[in-house]
């Protein structure tokens, strides 16, 4: 007997409907369902991907019927979001954040005939695929940036928390400064939170009063931006353009554009050719972009960035291609070597440079 | 003419069963009104958060399973604020008492055997008590508001489950993201109905609501907790201990919060994650406040805001309802019980003035008096208390 | 700088919360009336172009808000606890709702109130370069402990916390004092709310405060119900609030920010143990009739 029926007799007089093996029939448009970890008012994370979302159903028009849940715990708050999705006749659903990971997986098992994409994380199924962003290309553009603008060689960086996504935004970030100003260093503070304005604020006047003449970001409001703005230091927008929040501060911004995914596989599934794919897309697909540069760069500066975004683009460039050391100064990856991607899914050490 | 409160000789039994319905009824209405003013079909949100989880038995598993934790919290709170014991820490102590049933599961992830989770679960008690003793001590020796100290516990206790996340409880094989690894299948809470989510702690938490009902109306000891809360010098007389008192109803409230958390985590999170904090011992609060402090009123209470969660995300996807609305929406809902919980000791009556040149309180000599008398101990649940026990 | 940032909205939104705690009533919604006052004060200065508007709406929101408190607890008598806790959910939800058009804008935000050769100066700026809130929260604390101790007002509303019925006995009107001390309160949140929209980060995004109303709320515990220590509390919060990103970012690695977070609450539980200890702790101890209903409308 299993362990799990033990109690199965004693309480079947609850006698709750299963709930395997029922999705509403539809004919009309493709419902496709969206949930959200933060709220779409959160102008971070959350915020692009409904964009995204929006841009889909103007895409696609009367063909398909966006559906989304904004505010969903990661937890088992998701897995009952999902999995009503999934019964309310969504085909095909967008899970956007890592934290749902599980219950994605979960309720997939339940749901064999709808599709599932989970953002950010690495578990797949035969109906769930995974996406995700090459932000870290975004970053090099930045680094570059940052290296020729910075008086003082000494960049602030906001970071949220130290998971492998945010360790290689920093590190391809201060390798692209690096190769414009060998001296560069990148000072990290972290508020241990996505989304904590004032803490961002503060942490990002921290980082000014030590020196650091250019702020980076990795987390969700405009704050440090706007702290940079008060302090008359140069900093960089995260997920979307946000030159209105300091329009002398921002150089330009590194934009989440899931529009172009989220079209390419609702059209897979109106297609019938939808198959769960492991998608890490970047500057070439145009998944990160890269927001106008403020007028205030010189014309060599936007060169050598614009440089730097054509040859990730091409392949050209790899932003974390050898020979790199990290913090103690051993070398991790010789001249003329990248490394790989499974490497850089699991990245966790800092490169020479990086103060954490 | 205008409307005036009259105080009742004693509690409403009718006002007491009707005005929660009252409340709901209230609730309804407003939220039609205000939805419709925001530019939304009002009758199909209501519809949809009111009506929709209950129509539909697919729905049933979520309400059952959401509603359980807060049930098993506002009953613990319950038997507190009936003796005037203000426990509103219980978020903390849930949630250290899911930290430690999660540490029982980190030290055991490679064994097996039945006794793992009997003893997460008996972690996870003996957690939210502990974090419950500390303003049952400092309230007791050196009386300390309670209200305070628990308050404050909670966010050390969010502090506590954010630091072993992120430092020492994080998974090894998680890349780096803070949280612990999955619970293995001796250290999961098994379901009930087979192929539904109704995990054990669903039957507890209504199992729980009848031992409570039982105690506190056919036992000294819910006769101690009651009396103390109404009459304390009475109490004092009848040899019961304030001191004691307060012991109790603390332990028993972060004891019942440390149970609901350790089951939460072994039940639909099999994991601990920094997100596991989701203000259930808050909103059980309101539950408790919902459901009159009365066990079966609190296991309705808990269904009612449910179904509203449920409801809530139901409203989301078929009327684009921001979540927000949900969550004022049950504010409101709140607001309107806590208004009209105050026609269980007042009657409602419409005057017709006579004479008006003459100063109120001459013209109504006993409302002055019936409200001097009026205040009696310290809430405003009392009266109906009394009834309840009756 | 950080630090005077840190400190000021909560204390601002704390003298409010003094005055109400001290005529014995606790008022546990202040996070909600903080985001009414933080989403008004940036939706009014966003649509009239000016913050001292902004200002002034912030104020009448969080009074606004804290009157239905006042109604149901003082009125109505209902459990003060209770009705805290909803009114915070009511406003995270309210202020999420009239927000949504507003994600995603700016404003220039508060003026300097001195010249710009002053503020803007590098020495200059360290007494002159604040926002004009910060200035006023140190008028209002004088103000507060000026009327709290000094005032004829500010003793009877004290008589009121330490026992209404003896107040109320001989004359005074104890709910009026309450809904007066209540609405403060509240004008006072909108106000600490209004400085992270309007000054901290002039923009609005769904709970903008970040929880920094609960904050506020151990604030008074901590300064045991005085304005001046609630002054030296605020500086003191603020300082444990930044100290660590200073230290990060100065390249210092201490303890793990989590127990630095955790510092303001386990201090304000020893506070509190040691003003109940000390033998003169009735006297800084909590008010008497905190938290506790009364009813007289004759």
């Amino acid at each position: 007997m299993n362990r799990r029926q033990i109690l199965v007799g004693s309480a079947a007089t609850l006698a709750l409907p299963a709930l395997i093996g029922r999705a509403a029939a539809q004919d009309g448009p493709l419902n496709v369902g969206f949930v959200y970890v933060g709220p779409i008012g959160d102008y971070g994370w959350s915020h692009a991907h409904d964009e995204a979302r929006k841009k889909a159903q103007e895409h696609f028009g009367d063909k398909i019927k966006t559906n989304y849940v904004e505010n969903v715990a990661e937890g088992p708050d998701a897995e009952r979001v999902i999995r009503q999705l999934a019964q309310q006749g969504n085909k095909l659903i967008f899970t956007t954040s890592f934290g749902f990971m599980n219950s994605t997986i979960k309720v997939a098992k339940q749901f064999p005939d709808v599709h599932f994409e989970h953002a950010t994380g690495y578990k797949t199924a035969d109906n769930v695929g995974i996406y995700n962003a090459r932000f870290y290309e975004g970053r090099a553009v930045i680094g570059t940036i940052a290296g020729m603008m910075s008086k003082s060689g000494k960049a602030g960086y906001v970071g949220s928390v130290p998971i492998p996504e945010v360790v290689r935004g920093i590190n391809a970030f201060t390798l692209a400064a690096q190769k414009v100003n060998p001296d560069f260093t990148t000072q990290v503070v972290w508020v241990n939170s996505w989304y904590d304005p004032a803490k961002e604020a503060d942490a990002a006047k921290a980082l000014i009063d030590q020196g650091c003449d250019i702020i980076s970001q990795h987390t969700d409001s405009p704050a440090p931006l706007q702290a940079a703005e008060q302090r008359g230091v140069y900093a960089f927008g995260q997920a979307s353009n946000m030159i209105d929040f300091a329009p002398k501060a921002h150089l330009t911004a590194i934009t989440d554009n899931w529009g172009p995914y989220y079209i390419d596989q609702i059209q897979k599934q109106l297609d019938g050719e939808w198959e769960p794919g492991n998608i890490w897309w970047g500057i070439e697909k145009g998944l990160v972009g890269i927001a106008p540069y403020n007028d205030i760069m010189p014309a060599d500066v936007k060169e050598a960035a614009d440089k730097v975004k054509n040859g990730i683009a091409s392949g050209e460039i790899h932003p974390f291609s050898g020979p790199i050391t990290d913090q103690s100064g051993e070398v991790k990856v010789p001249e003329g070597d990248t490394i790989p991607d499974e490497q850089l899914l699991g990245l966790d050490w800092y490169v020479k440079g990086v103060q954490s | 003419m205008r409307l005036r409160l009259e105080p009742r000789r004693e509690a409403s039994r009718a006002m007491l069963y009707g005005t929660p319905v009252l409340a709901v009824a209230l609730t309804v209405l407003a939220g039609i009104l205000i939805f419709s003013l925001m530019g939304y079909d009002g009758l199909a949100a209501i519809y949809q958060i009111f009506v929709a989880p209950i129509a539909d038995p697919y729905r049933w598993q979520d309400l059952f399973v959401k509603a359980a934790p807060l049930i098993t919290i506002a009953l613990g709170l319950a038997i507190g604020f009936r003796a005037n014991v203000w426990n509103i820490g219980a978020e903390g102590q849930y949630i250290v008492g899911a930290l430690a049933g999660t540490g029982v599961a980190l030290a055991t992830w490679d064994m097996e055997g039945y006794w793992i989770l009997p003893a997460m679960v008996a972690a996870g008690i003996l957690g939210g008590l502990l974090w419950a003793a500390i303003p049952a001590f400092l309230k007791t020796r050196f009386n300390v508001n309670e209200i305070l100290t628990s308050l404050m516990l909670t966010y050390v206790a969010v502090q506590l489950l954010y630091y072993l996340m992120r430092g020492p409880w994080r998974d090894p094989e998680g890349y780096g993201f803070p949280q612990t690894r999955l619970f293995s299948e001796w250290q999961t809470l098994p379901t009930v109905v087979q192929g539904t989510l109704v995990h054990l702690g669903v039957p507890v938490a209504f199992f729980l609501a009848i031992a409570v009902w039982i105690v506190l109306s056919r036992t000294v000891t819910g006769f101690q907790v009651r009396i103390v809360g109404l009459a304390p010098q009475a109490a004092r007389y009848g040899g019961f201990s304030a001191r004691g008192t307060v012991w109790l109803t603390l332990l028993t409230s972060g004891a019942f919060a440390g149970l609901a958390g350790i089951f939460e985590a072994a039940g639909p999170f099999q994991q601990m994650t920094p997100q596991f904090s989701v203000n259930y011992g808050f909103t059980a609060i309101i539950v408790a406040f919902l459901g009159r402090l009365h066990p079966l009123g609190i296991v309705l209470a808990g269904m009612v805001l449910a179904v509203s969660y449920v409801g809530g995300e139901n409203a989301q996807t078929a009327l684009g309802l921001p979540y927000a609305a949900t969550g004022m929406f049950q504010a409101m809902m709140l607001f309107f019980l806590l208004a009209v919980d105050i026609l269980v000791r007042y009657r409602l009556r419409v005057v017709v003035p006579a004479d008006l040149s003459r100063p109120a309180e001459a013209r109504h000599p006993h409302i002055r008096q019936a409200d001097e008398g009026s205040r009696t101990s310290s809430t405003p649940l009392d009266k109906q208390r009394e009834s309840l026990s009756a | 700088m950080t630090l005077v940032g840190a400190a000021t909205p909560i204390l601002l939104a704390a003298l409010g919360e003094l005055v109400v705690e001290k005529s014995g009533v606790l008022n546990l919604g202040l996070e909600g009336m903080m985001l009414i006052g933080a989403v008004t004060a940036f939706g009014v200065t966003f649509t009239t172009g000016s913050a001292s508007l902004g200002l002034v709406a912030a104020m009448a929101a969080g009074a606004a808000a804290s009157m239905i408190f006042a109604f149901l607890t003082l009125t109505l008598t209902a459990n003060q606890v209770a009705t805290g806790l909803a009114l915070t959910i009511f406003g995270i939800g309210l202020s999420s709702l009239i927000g949504q058009n507003f994600v995603g804008r700016t404003v220039s935000g508060l003026e300097h109130i001195f010249p710009a050769a002053l503020a803007d100066d590098p020495i200059g700026r360290v007494v002159f370069g604040y926002s004009p809130l910060v200035y006023l929260s140190l008028v209002m604390t004088a103000f507060v402990a000026w009327f709290l101790t000094r005032s004829r007002a500010g003793l009877i509303l004290r008589a009121i916390g330490e026992s209404d019925e003896a107040a109320h006995s001989i004359g005074y009107s104890v709910i009026r004092v309450r809904y007066l001390a209540v609405a403060f309160g509240g004008a006072m949140a909108g106000l600490g709310g209004a400085y992270y929209s309007l000054v901290m980060t002039p923009m609005w995004a769904d709970r903008l405060t970040a929880g920094r109303g609960w904050i506020a709320l151990a604030l008074v515990v901590f300064a045991s119900w005085r304005p001046l220590r609630l002054l030296g509390g605020a500086y003191l919060f603020g300082a444990v609030m930044t100290l660590e990103l200073h230290a990060k970012a100065a390249g210092i690695n201490i303890v793990p920010p989590e127990f630095l977070a955790m510092l303001p609450y386990l201090a304000t539980i020893v506070v509190l143990t040691l003003i109940s200890i000390a033998p003169s702790g009735r006297r800084n101890a909590a008010p008497a009739c905190l938290g506790k209903p009364f009813r007289a409308t004759g």
